[in-house]
């Protein structure tokens, strides 16, 4: 009975209607009051950092691509920066700014998704509706641009597959005019809609402290006044030519994560306007080597959600020898459980949806050092512990029969 | 009145048969109505009744350690709930099926009802989640119910009688003396919210944090009766506030009588999707603070203009 | 036009009264088909009369979708199974001969997974010099 002394242990996730993506949350519960959380990760594993050593660099372009639908364009040009770095090559001035183009215009997707996906976690589906209706402008421009509404397949080793005519200038310049109508509607309802703010003041709250202790980026960061963004602070592509705001804010708390969206999204819709007004005439690809010389890169790249960063390690055949990704949701995962300390279960869908957790990217190997019990397998030693688990719980796997016909 | 005559009125007309259309009905418009503010197209008419087909095909399944006896009870007790509650409630002309002085009070403990089943189905059935969402559901009638109440005594205050025919014929001999009770209306139709647990008040069945709350461990037919009774309590609701509050047109010979009812009804489904489609979902402390320093004291209010315009008259 | 600031509840409703009136923003898909634009990356075609055999798509191919066969003296079949191809492009992209076109067709579910894969039979070449307008630019166009 979930009276006031005894705790309740809820799961959360993996599967729940809070979480987008598979996770799990361990919530120890006094009446309606959170007393702990315990986070484990590792549901979205997909094995995708070994998966690239066994490709070639161009077949790993795509493969990155698809860690996330929402960062696909981050990981991809991350990954290709480091791999240009690596080989030495000169990507050209136009490539750079259609890189930021779609770059930003995936931006503007990512927090219109993460505004809607809010609404709809605190029960408000009204917003959820009109938030994506009007993400569906930027998601029909980018079929038009890139030739998919996610995974836009824009990047090559040198530059960029797909130029940008003069027609799509205006076409742009009209869906961002548009966007910009809208979210200046939708600051005003968050700023004056009261159960808005009833449910996203005070919740989730990180001090300026805590954030900078526990290494939280990106907008989460900067709405507790970490003053980080990669694209002022390292840039790459053509930000350094681009004037913009790094918008931070000192709510330290879902309201401020919510402003700081919303005017980063403001900055986005200038930052376009700037690099259609900016954008040079040239090439837009080098020619590539199929074999990349040996040699070592780390490339970071601002996404929706935080800094990205990808470690590539090239040794001079046409295939990566190692490639390491980093994404910014597992710098921003740890925070989650002091935003939960002493806060209510209602919250929990909201708090967690406002670090804007995409856990397909956060899910890679990582090794914890340093802890009293420290193990590592290989592969054969992993295959026996699986067979060993589930024996113990009474299923055999050696009696699964496999029907139907396998991928070849 | 023959037991014949009973039979038929519990069983087709207001009761069983006619409550479940009508509230099939009832929830299409709702949900249409919730579509269209949102910029979307909708369902189509016969959805609520293809969902309920649908549920009716689908396997029961009952948790192991779930109490069987309530389990299966609890929804069934929810929908008779329901349809006992419409037979006391004038819907047009001023008599309802059956009446007595008093049948205000056993209306409102009759809606009382499906809360607790709720409450009970939830509790037994095992899961977290369920457990939680009993809990709620439980919590949130301490904060919706006093205001409902009272709102809905402030007029039978002024006509003098705890029977809802009774305040039917009352307010029909003296016209345009409703108008005095719309800010009870405001209230009923904001406590309503609670007691159909829509949002901002759908607290007990709150999908993103406590997944389907007391629903969770139901399926197939037994979730079925569920959501039936659900709508079968809107429209119960619905027609209470509108006998309660908006008595006008009931001297009307039947054909327009039938005509000023639906639109009754359909007004007040356009007020409750609209109030749906504005608001985000409060949480438990919230609401209950809403619900004790706003409502209750406003309910109260509209008890002592009652008790005024019943010195002046 | 001075806007209200300060906070109450129900801030949506002029909105939400227009909604009522406009056309919703939804589709009744798949009763109203909906077309997506030019140059989107769907359904894959080979042209094979342009095909040279050079079986650059195979080597780029991210997901081993696609596969070529030599069917006599300039005659090539290709073999494409859509359960693997993720539309990215790359083959017509590297194609040195334009010969893969990705179409607008996105409406490829099946009940089946063989009858995903379509295969495209060899043509002979065509005489006179022309290929068909690919919808990706090619790399060989980039220089």
């Amino acid at each position: 009975m979930p009276n006031k002394d005894k705790i309740v242990r809820v799961p959360i996730g993996p599967q729940h209607p809070a979480l987008k993506e598979p996770e799990n949350f361990m919530v120890d519960l006094r009446g309606e009051k959170i007393s702990s959380v315990a986070i484990r990760l590792g549901y979205n594993h997909r094995g995708i950092e070994k998966g690239c050593e066994e490709r070639t660099y161009v077949q790993d372009i795509y493969l990155l691509e698809r860690v996330c639908g929402i960062c696909s364009h981050s990981h991809s040009t991350a990954f290709v920066q480091a791999v240009e770095e690596i080989a030495g090559l000169e990507v050209p001035a136009r490539a750079k700014y259609i890189r930021v183009l779609i770059g930003e215009l995936e931006r503007i997707h990512s927090h219109l998704l993460w505004l809607g996906v809010a609404g709809h976690e605190i029960g408000f589906d009204t917003l959820l509706m009109y938030v994506w209706r009007d993400r569906e402008l930027v998601m029909d421009l980018l079929a038009e641009l890139t030739g998919n509404r996610v995974h836009y397949a824009m990047n090559v080793i040198g530059g960029v597959k797909r130029d940008v005519t003069k027609d799509q200038f205006v076409r742009i310049a009209s869906v961002v005019d548009a966007l910009e109508e809208r979210t200046k509607y939708y600051i005003e309802l968050a700023m004056t809609e009261e159960t808005l703010a009833q449910r996203l003041s005070n919740v989730g709250y990180l001090s300026h402290e805590d954030a900078v202790r526990l290494g939280t980026i990106g907008p989460t960061g900067r709405a507790s006044g970490v003053d980080r963004d990669t694209r002022r602070d390292d840039p790459y592509a053509a930000y350094a030519e681009l004037e913009f705001q790094v918008i931070t804010d000192t709510h330290c708390d879902v309201f401020g994560r919510t402003l700081v969206r919303l005017g980063e999204l403001m900055q986005t819709y200038s930052i376009i306007r700037q690099v259609l007004k900016q954008m040079p005439d040239g090439a837009i690809t080098v020619k590539a080597p199929l074999r990349i010389p040996a040699g070592e890169a780390v490339s970071r790249y601002e996404a929706p959600r935080g800094e990205d960063t990808h470690f590539v390690r090239a040794n001079g055949t046409d295939k990566p020898e190692r490639v390491k990704v980093r994404a910014p949701t597992l710098a921003n995962l740890q925070s989650v459980a002091k935003m939960l300390e002493d806060g209510y279960l209602a919250d929990l869908p909201i708090v967690v949806a406002a670090i804007d957790p995409c856990f397909s990217c956060t899910d890679r190997m990582i090794a914890v050092r340093g802890i009293a019990e420290e193990k590592t397998m290989n592969w054969e030693e992993l295959v026996q512990h699986g067979v060993r688990w589930y024996r113990e719980r009474g299923i055999d796997p050696a009696r699964i029969v496999m029907r139907g016909d396998g991928l070849a | 009145m023959s037991v014949g005559t009973a039979v038929l009125n519990i069983l087709v007309f207001p009761g069983f048969l006619f409550l479940i259309a009508f509230g099939l009905a009832g929830e299409f418009v709702d949900r249409k109505l919730y579509a269209r503010l949102q910029n979307r197209v909708g369902p189509p008419w016969f959805q609520p009744f293809a969902d309920a087909l649908k549920l009716f095909g689908k396997e029961d399944v009952v948790p192991e350690e779930a109490d069987r006896r309530v389990f299966h009870l609890a929804p069934v007790f929810a929908l008779a709930a329901a349809v006992a509650a419409i037979l006391y409630i004038p819907l047009w002309g001023h008599a309802a099926v059956f009446s007595f002085d008093g049948d205000l009070i056993v209306v409102l403990y009759l809606l009382l009802i499906p809360t607790l089943t709720f409450f009970l189905g939830g509790w037994t059935s095992s899961s977290v989640f369920a457990t939680i969402g009993a809990v709620r559901a439980i919590t949130q009638v301490f904060a919706y119910e006093i205001p409902l109440f009272v709102a809905l005594l402030a007029p039978s205050l002024l006509a003098n009688t705890w029977s809802i025919s009774g305040m039917a014929a009352y307010y029909s001999a003296h016209p345009w003396l409703w108008l005095v009770n719309l800010i009870g209306l405001g209230v009923a139709l904001v406590a309503l919210l609670g007691k159909l647990e829509r949002v901002p008040f759908d607290i007990p069945e709150a999908e993103t944090e406590i997944v389907a709350g007391s629903f969770v461990e139901y399926s197939g037919r037994r979730l079925a009766f569920f959501r039936l009774a659900i709508d079968c309590e809107a429209i119960v609701g619905i027609s209470l506030v509108a006998a309660v509050f908006l008595p006008f047109g009931l001297n009307l010979p039947l054909g327009f009588g039938i005509l000023v009812y639906l639109g009754k009804v359909l007004v007040l489904l356009a007020v409750l999707a609209l109030l749906r489609t504005l608001f985000a979902r409060l949480r438990i402390d919230q609401m209950i603070a809403f619900c004790w320093k706003v409502l209750a004291p406003i309910a109260f209010l509209q008890v002592l203009v009652n008790l005024i315009v019943r010195e002046l008259i | 036009m001075a806007k209200s600031t300060w906070r109450r509840p129900g801030r949506m409703v002029p909105s939400l009264l227009r909604s009522l009136f406009r056309k919703p923003a939804t589709t009744r898909y798949p009763f109203v088909k909906w077309e997506m634009p030019d140059r989107f990356r769907a359904r894959p075609v080979v042209h094979t009369e342009n095909c040279i055999g050079c079986k650059m798509c195979v080597r780029n191919c991210p997901s081993s979708a696609i596969q070529i066969e030599k069917k006599g003296e300039k005659m090539f079949e290709a073999t494409i199974d859509l359960g693997r191809c993720v539309y990215c492009g790359q083959c017509a992209y590297v194609c040195p001969k334009q010969t893969i076109e990705l179409t607008k067709d996105f409406e490829l579910a099946a009940f089946d997974r063989a009858s995903l894969v379509v295969v495209y039979h060899a043509q002979p070449p065509k005489p006179a010099e022309e290929s068909p307008a690919g919808a990706e630019p090619t790399s060989a166009e980039q220089g």
